[in-house]
């Protein structure tokens, strides 16, 4: 547990580690610089930086026009302006001819906090798994996202990387598995199985401890490919647990909870155990952020709650 | 090519997007029909373009910002060899990589996908400022569509043109004056365009949209230091004497007699 520092943060030293490897990266941000934290990249290469100014439609559009140039840019704003109000541009001018452009938005789900529920995106993760063509990666903690971006690059074609707000511990480790399209067991256990993304694995791995005072043994498996979803593990992990939990910071519709049931429907055995710790189907609102995991049930007692009603079935 | 043959060749790539049209029952003759000679002034005069090498990294891009005149933007392609002329008569069918609107992927010498209106300008825009950035000397051209202008994004492209210095840029109106719920007038109007050009910090031309000559002028004129505008005024529709000025032909295919008729005008004697 060392090294903690906000998501954003370690997006910006990312993204500089990656531009001193490959010149070809450029950075196009919309006012938001110092938000995002791209400020860090403009402040090494200010001449692979442009501002687009608050437009995010432009922004994603000349991204593509960079990308179309052989360049390989990474486009940020708040997730809700990217994945939202420039997602008919992310869907046409990036994702349908395949464009080599990096979407990494910060800002994203309640984490936000006090600026509220119209900057709270609920939806970005299920907004962009929709999109043919495009890898959404989530990362949990900072070492996660260094590695994420690094990834990002290496693929020719458009990913969408979750940004969070906040500062976080390190819950991986430099020698932990990172690989597009697999998700990554953090902890053995046989009872249930807590699949969770983002900012709520940490959540998910506090649970855990909970639970085995408890006698509940408990798998922790971290997802930051929301897409491509890796089905085939997440269908193994189902087969050796009563039930799963999925956690997430994001609407219960069209993110991990919906990969989830997508990859298991019909496989489950009578009886089985799915529950899920998600935001209902409603908006965020002002708050501390940790208020706001309490008021929307995303916090480590709520999973583990969640997993005690499997694990006391019969 | 000299400006008399160029007439005859923009009569025939009007008869080509007419049979495109008629063959698949559907697409656009309209906005098609009125940026035949902007097209050309690009593809045939002035852009620095290699059929042989579509994606030549230093070649000049051509967005069709108003995707939906894709048939006279695949007439020319054919008729540069981009692919066989033959490929036009299936044209939005099935297993053609012509599609309703320019797809890249799908079609050799096609620079972008456009279709979603405004798109293409932003696009090329960044097209433009990777170019500086790069160093590299190729120009970006942007044919847009007059009811086009009604986005959003195309201010946010155009203020960012003008920002970024993108003097390699250039936005050419097809200005018709028509859209498919009626004139641009009567659904939202567009004002003094070339005031608020000139405003948002363009170079700016006003040119008979049908008179190659007259595009390759302002197309060659300088711009010193800005991104350009040129406004081509044209006619919906132009060379099919019922489709003239007519909104109603914005979406809409002939039928055999109008295919018939419409190709007469042209010069074309067709026995379907």
């Amino acid at each position: 547990m060392s090294d903690a520092k906000s998501l954003r943060v370690a997006y910006g030293e990312a993204l500089v580690e990656l531009g001193t490897k490959n010149s070809k990266v450029v950075v196009l941000d919309a006012d938001l610089a110092h938000a995002t934290m791209t400020s860090m990249f403009a402040d090494r290469y200010p001449d692979r930086f442009f501002n687009y100014g608050i437009a995010e439609q432009n922004l994603m559009s000349a991204a593509a026009g960079f990308a179309h140039s052989g360049l390989i840019p990474f486009a940020s704003t708040f997730a809700l302006f990217g994945a939202g109000r420039a997602y008919e541009i992310i869907r046409n001018a990036i994702a349908y001819n395949n464009t080599n452009v990096k979407i990494a938005c910060s800002h994203s789900g309640i984490s936000v906090g006090e600026d509220g529920g119209s900057h709270q995106s609920i939806e970005d993760i299920g907004l962009m798994r929709l999109i043919p063509n495009m890898t959404v990666l989530v990362p949990c903690d900072p070492i996660e996202m260094k590695k994420a971006i690094a990834a990002a690059a290496t693929i020719n074609g458009p990913v969408y990387i979750r940004v969070a707000r906040p500062v976080v511990s390190n819950i991986t480790t430099e020698d932990t598995q990172f690989e597009i399209g697999k998700v990554v067991t953090l902890r053995e256990g046989t009872d249930v199985a807590l699949i969770s993304t983002g900012l709520m694995t940490e959540r998910a791995l506090h649970a855990a401890l909970m639970l085995e005072k408890e006698g509940i043994s408990t798998k922790v498996v971290n997802v930051h490919s929301l897409k491509p979803f890796d089905v085939t593990t997440i269908r193994q992990i189902a087969k050796s647990v009563k039930g799963i939990v999925t956690a997430e910071e994001h609407s219960v519709i069209g993110g991990l909870a919906s990969a989830v049931s997508e990859s298991l429907v019909g496989t489950l055995p009578q009886g089985f155990g799915f529950e899920k710790v998600a935001i209902m189907d409603t908006f965020g609102k002002s708050g501390k952020p940790e208020d706001l995991f309490s008021y929307f049930h995303l916090t480590a007692e709520d999973i583990a709650n969640k997993a005690r009603s499997i694990a006391r079935r019969k | 090519m000299d400006i008399a043959s160029q007439t005859v060749k923009a009569r025939e790539l009007r008869a080509d997007v007419l049979t495109m049209l008629y063959k698949s029952q559907s697409g656009h003759p309209g906005g098609s029909l009125s940026c035949v000679e902007i097209l050309m002034a690009l593809y045939y005069n002035v852009a620095n373009i290699n059929p042989q090498d579509p994606h030549w990294e230093d070649r000049d891009r051509i967005v069709l910002s108003k995707g939906h005149a894709a048939p006279i933007l695949y007439a020319i392609l054919a008729d540069l060899h981009y692919f066989p002329k033959s490929d036009l008569s299936s044209f939005r069918q099935i297993d053609s990589h012509l599609q309703g609107h320019p797809d890249m992927v799908k079609t050799l010498g096609v620079d972008v996908n456009t279709g979603s209106l405004g798109q293409g300008a932003a696009i090329a825009g960044g097209m433009a400022n990777a170019a500086k950035y790069l160093k590299k000397d190729y120009q970006v051209f942007a044919i847009l569509g007059d009811g086009e202008l009604q986005e959003g994004l195309i201010w946010e492209a155009s203020m960012a043109a003008s920002h970024y210095k993108l003097d390699n840029l250039t936005f050419l109106l097809d200005h018709n004056g028509l859209q498919i719920d009626g004139t641009n007038e009567q659904v939202m109007s567009l004002g003094d365009i070339i005031a608020k050009y000139e405003a948002f910090g363009f170079s700016c031309f006003k040119v008979d949209g049908h008179d190659i000559q007259a595009i390759v002028e302002a197309l060659n004129a300088p711009t010193e230091g800005k991104p350009k505008f040129i406004c081509c005024e044209t006619v919906k529709g132009k060379g099919v004497s019922f489709m003239e000025n007519q909104a109603g032909w914005h979406g809409k295919a002939p039928n055999k007699e109008q295919y018939v008729q419409a190709m007469k005008e042209l010069g074309v004697e067709v026995n379907v």
